[in-house]
């Protein structure tokens, strides 16, 4: 609490200097290990990690509120659907390494740089000598207090109209992913029930693949009593196979 | 109406940093002994339930039995399957128990008490956002348990996992709504404010003095936030992300022992702990004595109130365990049909009526008096006009019966009589009484009816 104070006298306070040269180069590395990372979900942990140090920044330079949204929208909300999706995609979905275009790497990153360094110096030459002004007088009445009071006045209108633009988002994904069904195509829980127990089709729960002295593989038949093998018993994508003799030989248990 | 023992957001930030240093110990060890007495609470709560003793053999009730079973967790062989992403999966349980404890530097302990002389709240430290401190960490707490599902490099944690990221996610939505009541009411996110807001009857609605806890004030936003930190913290009737009886042990299958799973029994409790304070501080009037105990002034100064807030604690833990002893696990569909289309929107129209009442209350009476006839008129306007579903013609059991195909699966008759065990009759009649002193003491054994 002390150290937001002070950052809102203007000028940078011990504290604030401590956090920024601790976090900022883990922020730097969260950025570069998200580009590095072979594995999607290690890239999300590392972008997770820069959101982290960006929301202590936002609370340390005196926006207590953006820091704390910052984390739960963007790191624990956001974030954790893209995570949803890897997982889904499943744990070994890694970057392949083969070029499609002859020297795009190289470009690529020596582009990045480029543009890295333009910002950088751009900012850094714009804002060098630029006193930060109005903080105090944002933040009189409470950090939460001064950005409700701009969100419901002055910016009421763009910001009605950005969740309009959300909700309009959300709505069309909902449709396009959405599948219709007729009503008479929904099976219920009744009509599977019913199903289970018509005619020509067993209810009860398949017999298990057969265990005998020679063989305990998943792959065996049971039995029937007839001497006939039950179908049913062994999975349908495996293949049914007659053991070899070397299988069928009793193992060490004879004399 | 505050009084002198308030701390406010001013009071906090002056701590020398050795006093600094005792409160977070302090707050840790809430935690942790919160953690060691919670789970010897639950297993002998849910022992008495079962009709059953539970741990006695360590130490006076049992009490001891928590530490024997984390010492020997300390000592037990450390696995780490072969399909696992190393990295994280020694993350993930470290993630869950420090989010954990990360929350509970904001809970208000206790009011103004003076410490080796310094004049200082029992309270690690405030924030105008303290409330959403809670939020953003316990947010930050489900990367512990979806990742540790990820990271097993196995089937039924990964399920775990995605079941425990889709729930916290739907039932976050539910907790942050049902908390800004609260901030609409006390008109501060900060704890201690919170606690000092609840502490006065001068919140007057009309001719009645509003009570002055939130959980009466704002009944149906505790209802909500209670629910939902049942699930946000997994624990039954919603541990789908465990389910053990579905997907084996959920996220931490692999962690079959040791101290990393340890640590995520460690995170359940902690997390429990966390929401059961938040709940005292938002809901239940934070330290601060039930009315009962008020009668004596002293009641809200000094160390008393520590005892307040831990009993307040002590009784929420224990609702929790009285859940899980009685309900049975959720269906994941109504699960997510609680979440999404009773509790969102239930909450959202209560926020409305809130928001509604604060406004009208500045009002002139007749203004007043249109909006809520108005308000109550379209109320039951639309009650009336809702249109009822016809129930479907109930089909007596025997057409349903002879409706079936030929060759369905046979059925009892509907008006089966079991037909008494020829074996009844037998048994009695054989069995003899023994006589003393001849056949004519005793009677003939009477036939039973079957």
């Amino acid at each position: 609490m002390s150290t937001v104070l002070a950052a809102a006298a203007g000028e940078m306070a011990t504290g604030e200097k401590v956090v920024f040269w601790i976090l900022g180069p883990i922020a730097l590395i969260g950025a570069l290990g998200m580009v590095l990372a072979r594995n999607a979900v290690h890239s999300a942990l590392w972008l997770v990690l820069t959101m982290l140090s960006l929301g202590v920044f936002y609370v340390m330079q005196a926006g207590p509120f953006i820091g704390m949204v910052q984390i739960i929208v963007y790191t624990g909300a956001i974030m954790m659907l893209f995570l949803f999706v890897l997982m889904l995609v499943g744990r070994d979905a890694s970057d392949s390494l083969i070029e499609t275009l002859r020297g795009q790497r190289v470009a690529a990153v020596a582009l990045g740089l480029g543009f890295a360094g333009l910002v950088c110096t751009g900012v850094y030459r714009a804002l060098r000598d630029t006193p930060p002004a109005g903080l105090e007088q944002a933040n009189e009445n409470g950090n939460v207090q001064g950005i409700a009071s701009l969100l419901f006045t002055k910016y009421v209108f763009a910001f009605e109209v950005t969740s309009a633009l959300l909700i309009t988002a959300a709505v069309g994904a909902m449709l396009l992913a959405h599948v219709e069904r007729r009503k008479e195509d929904k099976r219920d829980q009744a009509a599977r029930m019913r199903e289970r127990f018509a005619p020509g089709n067993y209810p009860g729960p398949k017999a298990g693949p057969g265990v005998y002295a020679t063989s305990d593989s998943v792959a065996t038949p049971a039995m029937l009593p007839d001497g006939t093998s039950a179908d049913r018993s062994i999975s349908r994508i495996l293949p049914t196979r007659e053991l070899t003799s070397s299988e069928k030989t009793p193992k060490g248990t004879e004399r | 109406m505050t009084l002198a023992q308030d701390p406010t957001l001013a009071s906090f930030g002056h701590d020398p940093w050795w006093l600094i240093i005792i409160k977070i110990v302090f707050a840790f060890l809430f935690g942790l002994v919160g953690t060691l007495l919670g789970v010897w609470m639950e297993r002998r709560v849910v022992a008495r339930m079962a009709v059953r003793p539970g741990p006695n053999r360590h130490g006076p009730f049992g009490l001891l039995q928590t530490l024997a079973d984390g010492l020997k967790m300390a000592f037990k062989e450390d696995i780490m399957p072969r399909a696992a992403d190393k990295v994280v999966y020694f993350l993930a349980p470290t993630i869950s128990v420090v989010c954990g404890f990360t929350a509970l530097s904001v809970i208000p302990f206790g009011p103004m008490v003076s410490i080796f002389g310094h004049h200082t709240p029992l309270q690690v430290t405030d924030i105008p956002v303290a409330v959403l401190l809670v939020l953003a960490v316990s947010s930050i707490a489900v990367y512990g348990t979806v990742l540790a599902g990820w990271a097993s490099g196995s089937p039924y944690p990964l399920l775990g996992g995605l079941r425990a990221s889709a729930q916290m996610i739907s039932y976050e939505v539910a907790q942050g709504l049902s908390i800004v009541a609260v901030f609409l009411t006390a008109s501060s996110m900060s704890t201690s404010q919170i606690v000092a807001a609840q502490a006065g009857n001068d919140t007057s609605w009309g001719p009645v003095n509003a009570p002055s806890w939130y959980a009466l004030l704002l009944l149906p936003s505790f209802l909500i936030y209670f629910v939902s930190a049942v699930a946000e913290t997994g624990r039954a009737p919603f541990d789908l992300p465990e389910g053990e009886s579905e997907i084996v042990g959920g996220y931490f299958t692999e962690y079959a022992s040791s101290l990393k799973w340890a640590l995520f029994m460690m995170a359940e409790y902690v997390h429990m702990l966390v929401v059961s304070s938040v709940a005292t501080t938002l809901f239940l009037g934070g330290w601060r004595a039930p009315w009962p105990i008020t009668l004596w002034s002293g009641a809200n100064s000094g160390w008393w109130p520590l005892l307040w807030f831990f009993g307040k604690v002590a009784v929420l833990l224990f609702v929790f365990v009285w859940l899980r002893g009685t309900l049975p696990r959720l269906r994941y569909d109504q699960f997510m049909h609680l979440g999404w289309k009773v509790l969102l929107p239930v909450n959202l129209v209560w926020i409305l009526l809130l928001a509604g009442i604060n406004v009208i209350n500045d009002w002139r009476t007749r203004d007043r008096l249109l909006v809520i006839g108005g308000v109550a008129l379209a109320a039951l306007l639309i009650a009336m006009l809702w249109p009822t579903r016809r129930p479907e013609p109930e089909v007596p059991l025997q057409e349903q019966v002879d409706a079936r195909p030929p060759g369905s699966f046979p059925v009892p008759p509907i008006d089966l009589q079991v037909p008494p065990s020829p074996r009844v009759r037998r048994e009695v009649a054989e069995r003899q009484p023994a006589t003393v002193g001849g056949p004519s003491a005793g009677g003939q054994p009477e036939e039973k009816e079957g």
